[in-house]
């Protein structure tokens, strides 16, 4: 169902990509290529540019200098991509408004809302909440609908920024289902957490950052088993990266 | 004497007196059509400040919020000198007609709703911004979007026009001349009945006054809590 937009969009492409905050590299020269198949999952310390890094190629904010570039262009509709925030905001509407909202600026025709909106919120194990007023879900839930908000763009390339982070085990374990789905379903997704264990459940291939650089990038299973380098190893060990 | 005069009062407000209730007809008349017009005015005014970033916004927002507590009788002499005989607006001939007063009024009341209204829906767009910019939401669409969402925080601003427009007497009385029957309203008539040494229509006038007040705010606030309620 996304070939189309997959061959619009990626691979999505990074090159030496610096951003800025006065004197301080947020991201110094991150150099990455994203690519059709099995999520990519960003890792690293906090500060270390995760968050920086995906509202870069989401287009959400500029770069001081490098290059991004989705499907060999500097320019892309941004109806093919979607995020999530660590902390989203619930539009003050119900649970099926914030859906029916997400339909509607993504140009989805008035009459196909109603089904597709249900759709969703079946996808992301919502239904039957659908006139529950979205800011009175619980946390779980409310990353579960800024999820079918994001599916509601039917996005060729799913940015998730910690999506798990403070939310219990069940609720961390549907949250990982739905991101299995939708990769299932052809969408790249590019997710950022700390949870090591979770790279390793989702992660097709991981990116460690570190202080605004990209310290290692590979496999997931290379990159657990034999890290190239002296952070990777560490990071993975459990030892403080400073 | 104030004893009789409260009772006197109280006859003519659950009678109906019929002079009353004309007084008190014009008065919503022109005090809702003003919260009315001032709303229409205000509240994009206030959205589009608090949304669009140009040269001199900041001034713009000082320059509004100092209209808040712009002077009634000022107001009421400014609109007084457009619609005179010899005004600019003079031939229309609204001098001393309930559009007069609502006119005052609106010029009163807009920019309180439009301040007010500002602050409420920039400080939504903190909350949105990340979200609608994600979803790549344009520019009217958001500002309907703030509106639409902030909309019972939004009663407040207009309550609190309502309440200017309720209570003001300085402008109405200049522009809408205090006429019997015509341009008479609450606020009019309680001064000039006051003067006169009529008390009880005065203070029946002020207790209707007062319930009207208290009743608008407690109904906005029901209609807020439950429609919080549905809609979160």
């Amino acid at each position: 169902m996304n070939m189309r937009n997959l061959a619009f969009d990626l691979p999505l492409m990074l090159v030496d990509v610096r951003i800025l905050a006065g004197a301080v590299a947020i991201l110094d020269k991150i150099t990455l290529k994203l690519d059709a198949g099995e999520p990519t999952v960003l890792i690293g310390p906090n500060g270390s540019g995760k968050t920086t890094l995906l509202r870069a190629a989401m287009g959400l904010i500029p770069t001081s200098s490098g290059l991004i570039t989705w499907g060999s262009r500097a320019q892309s509709l941004p109806a093919r991509r979607a995020i999530v925030f660590q902390r989203p905001t619930m539009l003050r509407r119900s649970t099926a408004g914030n859906v029916r909202y997400a339909l509607a600026a993504a140009n989805v025709l008035r009459e196909k809302r109603g089904q597709r909106t249900a759709e969703l919120l079946a996808d992301v194990g919502l239904t039957g909440l659908g006139r529950r007023p979205a800011r009175r879900l619980s946390g779980g839930e409310q990353q579960r609908l800024a999820l079918a908000r994001a599916l509601a763009r039917d996005p060729a390339i799913l940015f998730l920024d910690e999506p798990t982070a403070s939310l219990d085990p069940a609720a961390t374990k549907a949250i990982e289902d739905i991101v299995r789905a939708v990769t299932a379903r052809g969408v790249k997704v590019v997710m950022s957490t700390h949870d090591l264990g979770q790279a390793r459940r989702i992660g097709g291939d991981v990116v460690l950052l570190h202080r605004g650089r990209l310290i290692e990038s590979a496999p997931a299973s290379e990159f657990f088993n034999r890290p190239r380098t002296e952070e990777a190893r560490k990071f993975i060990a459990g030892e403080l990266l400073v | 004497m104030a004893g009789v005069d409260d009772v006197s009062a109280l006859h003519l407000v659950l009678t109906g007196d019929p002079v009353l209730l004309a007084i008190v007809r014009l008065s919503l008349v022109v005090s809702l059509s003003a919260v009315f017009f001032s709303a229409l005015i205000g509240v994009p005014v206030g959205a589009f400040i608090a949304l669009i970033r140009y040269p001199g916004r900041e001034a713009t927002i000082v320059f509004l919020n100092a209209l808040m507590g712009l002077p009634p009788v000022v107001a009421g002499l400014t609109i007084f000198l457009l619609l005179s005989r010899s005004g600019p607006l003079g031939s229309w001939g609204l001098l001393f007609t309930p559009t007069a007063m609502v006119i005052a009024q609106t010029v009163l009341v807009a920019p309180i709703i439009a301040a007010l209204s500002r602050q409420t829906i920039e400080d939504l767009w903190v909350e949105y911004h990340d979200e609608l910019s994600a979803m790549n939401v344009g520019a009217v669409r958001r500002i309907v979007t703030l509106i639409w969402d902030a909309r019972f925080s939004l009663v407040t601003a207009l309550l609190a026009g309502f309440g200017r427009a309720a209570a003001e007497v300085g402008a109405i009385i200049i522009v809408g001349g205090n006429i019997d029957g015509f341009t008479r309203t609450m606020t009019t008539a309680i001064a000039l009945e006051t003067s006169k040494g009529d008390l009880p229509l005065a203070i029946g006038l002020g207790i209707v006054l007062i319930s009207i007040v208290i009743l608008i705010n407690a109904l906005a606030w029901g209609v807020r809590r439950a429609a919080e309620r549905f809609a979160g």
